[in-house]
């Protein structure tokens, strides 16, 4: 993967538009103008349910009851609101621990696993990988039993710590990815490196470390993310203990019990989205080839 | 210091497997304490009634009682219905997106941005709101559906709608198959193109002979992962038929998933539901094993059919 895999305005229409034929400009007009009205159509449909959601946000109680659109005031008061009603303060600290504690103790376990993986060649290296997709793609799920026997008879059930002490020991897609993208670096790298004296270590954070930026900052967001959406491991883990309650938990809670109306509802869901979509904005380039990087080719 | 002044210095290759071992050292425990000694103890329990205290050995009776468990085989049913139709409709719809946006002259960048921002939404946040997008009497959608002069059916509160509302939301969020599929289209090469279209092949024909067959192996790719995914699909049923349903995840919470109706129950839900609701813990493990083989099946596909997935390079 590199910067040219990324689908850029320019190369889209340059390769792939075929040939028109030698017809007259009417018909290519045509085209043109349907290709673009359907485009906006659909970019209506994507943004329409972001819209609605904020419009409702900012209504008020009585307004949200009704079928109407378009607020007759604008209650931006519901924002702070949001934060009196219900422990939502509590929620976003705990979703921030989980999210930057688990990022950051999966990167200094899965990029050894990586490198090790890519670059060096040992007996078993074959299997190991295997067993890394093997991890990578059997639905949690499969083994979710007694991995919460295991917790409960340390006590640590009721907290996010099984969720946390695990990225410890690797994460098997973040492994995965990294060493996808460890394999393109070209071996001359590391050739040079032990001619210099380095040992695999050096070579490992001196050189691989710094050309496999993309794919580390690719599998940090990832990471990140995948805590700060995470539903299913709060629900098993955390449910029960409303004081290590994440985002995720709360907002599906949320409506019924707090009692509250659909306007306090949708701002608090514009406020979990809003620093997704930020950071997106902010990183957007290593989102789209992060998941370019994971549609692997045959 | 030369080296052969230290008493037995380890040889090279000794040295380098205590390399290998110390990098994959933390992965090796994982590896074990996570996911090797769950497996086997997952085949222990399903023999046993389990209820996170006590294990009672009692032969094949959780086997049986999956058999005559109707719970279970709607949960499956309706899991099997989505990967039937939530898969397809996402890789077709994820296509045509795609095809639409490497075709766009103007404002390509701003329409995959816009089409791909949807996907980053998180998964709870998405779901409440298309609970509420859809409510039948305060939502949008029915009332610019009845704007239009069409009655919007009940949606999630519509043993027949509620699925079908949820492909709804599962194709909002495509953006992850677009950028995917966008760089699969981009790699075919134009010549292809440049030679259907002398031989006078229309679009339609140039889609079928030139663009699937190159793209086929992404295809397939995506088509596998998906199933995989939908087998483990969880978390978009079970909110909504919580917040559709006005339930809670509080502790002491009495509901049952699958609102309305059961239709919303899927697989894994009832694995949840039995294994750390009803602490039928080792009657779960029956139904963790069940999703295992399925899964080990599609996963065996993906490794035989997919280089990527073999040990190459460096």
């Amino acid at each position: 993967m590199s910067a040219d895999t990324v689908p850029a305005a320019g190369s889209a229409q340059d390769r792939l538009t075929p040939p028109s034929r030698p017809r007259r400009m009417p018909r290519a007009t045509l085209y043109w103008i349907a290709k673009h009205a359907l485009a906006i159509a659909l970019a209506l449909m994507f943004l329409g349910p972001l819209v609605f959601i904020a419009l409702t946000a900012l209504m008020t109680d009585a307004q949200a009851l009704t079928s109407q659109l378009w607020p007759q005031s604008w209650n931006w008061g519901n924002f702070s609101e949001i934060f009196t009603t219900t422990p939502l303060l509590r929620w976003i600290v705990n979703t921030m621990v989980y999210s930057l504690s688990a990022t950051a103790l999966m990167l200094a376990s899965s990029v050894p696993v990586a490198y090790a993986l890519a670059r060096i060649r040992f007996r078993g290296r074959k299997t190991a990988f295997l067993l890394v997709i093997l991890m990578m793609l059997l639905p949690p799920q499969v083994v979710a039993v007694p991995i919460y026997t295991l917790w409960a008879s340390m006590g640590l059930t009721n907290s996010l710590w099984p969720l946390i002490i695990p990225m410890v020991f690797g994460d098997a897609f973040s492994i995965f990815l990294l060493r996808q993208f460890m394999l393109t670096i070209p071996r001359e790298y590391s050739d040079a490196a032990r001619v210099d004296g380095c040992g695999e270590f050096t070579t490992m954070l001196r050189v691989i470390l710094p050309m496999a930026r993309p794919a580390i900052a690719a599998v940090a967001l990832f990471q990140f993310f995948y805590c700060w959406n995470d539903y299913y491991g709060p629900l098993l883990y955390a449910s029960t203990n409303a004081d290590s309650w994440t985002l995720s938990l709360g907002i599906a809670s949320f409506k019924a019990l707090h009692s509250v109306q659909w306007n306090l509802t949708m701002a608090a869901t514009i406020l979990v989205m809003a620093p997704v979509i930020i950071v997106f904005f902010l990183a957007q380039k290593v989102f789209i080839e992060g998941v370019t990087l994971t549609g692997v080719k045959g | 210091m030369t080296a052969f002044l230290k008493p037995r210095a380890p040889s090279p290759r000794w040295r380098r497997r205590g390399t290998v071992l110390a990098l994959l050292a933390p992965w090796l425990i994982g590896f074990t304490v996570f996911f090797a000694y769950p497996m086997a103890s997952t085949v222990y329990y399903s023999f046993h009634r389990f209820d996170l205290f006590t294990a009672e050995f009692i032969g094949l009776d959780n086997y049986w009682y999956f058999l005559g468990d109707e719970r279970a085989h709607l949960a499956f049913r309706n899991t099997l219905w989505l990967v039937a139709v939530l898969v397809p409709a996402q890789m077709v719809f994820g296509l045509g997106v795609a095809q639409l946006v490497v075709r766009l002259k103007a404002g390509a960048g701003f329409f995959r941005t816009v089409f791909f921002l949807p996907s980053l939404v998180p998964t709870v946040a998405g779901t409440v709101g298309f609970v509420f997008l859809l409510n039948p009497a305060t939502g949008p959608v029915n009332g610019l559906l009845s704007a239009a002069g069409i009655e919007g059916p009940d949606w999630y509160g519509d043993p027949a709608w509620a699925k079908p509302g949820l492909v709804l939301l599962a194709l909002w969020g495509i953006g992850n198959l677009m950028v995917i599929f966008m760089a699969a289209l981009l790699d075919v090469p134009r010549h292809l193109y440049e030679a259907a279209a002398i031989d006078g092949a229309g679009a339609l024909r140039q889609f079928r002979s030139i663009t699937l067959p190159t793209i086929s192996p992404v295809l397939m790719f995506s088509a596998v992962t998906g199933v995989i995914q939908a087998m483990q699909y969880f978390t978009q049923a079970w909110i909504t038929s919580r917040v559709a349903a006005g339930a809670t995840d509080s502790p002491g919470s009495s509901y049952t998933p699958g609102y309305p109706d059961g239709s919303l129950l899927t697989f894994p839900q009832w694995l949840f539901q039995t294994a750390f609701r009803d602490f039928s813990m080792g009657y779960a493990s029956v139904l963790a094993l069940i999703m295992f083989v399925i899964s080990m099946l599609f996963i065996l596909i993906l490794l035989r059919r997919f280089r990527a997935f073999g040990d190459e390079g460096a």
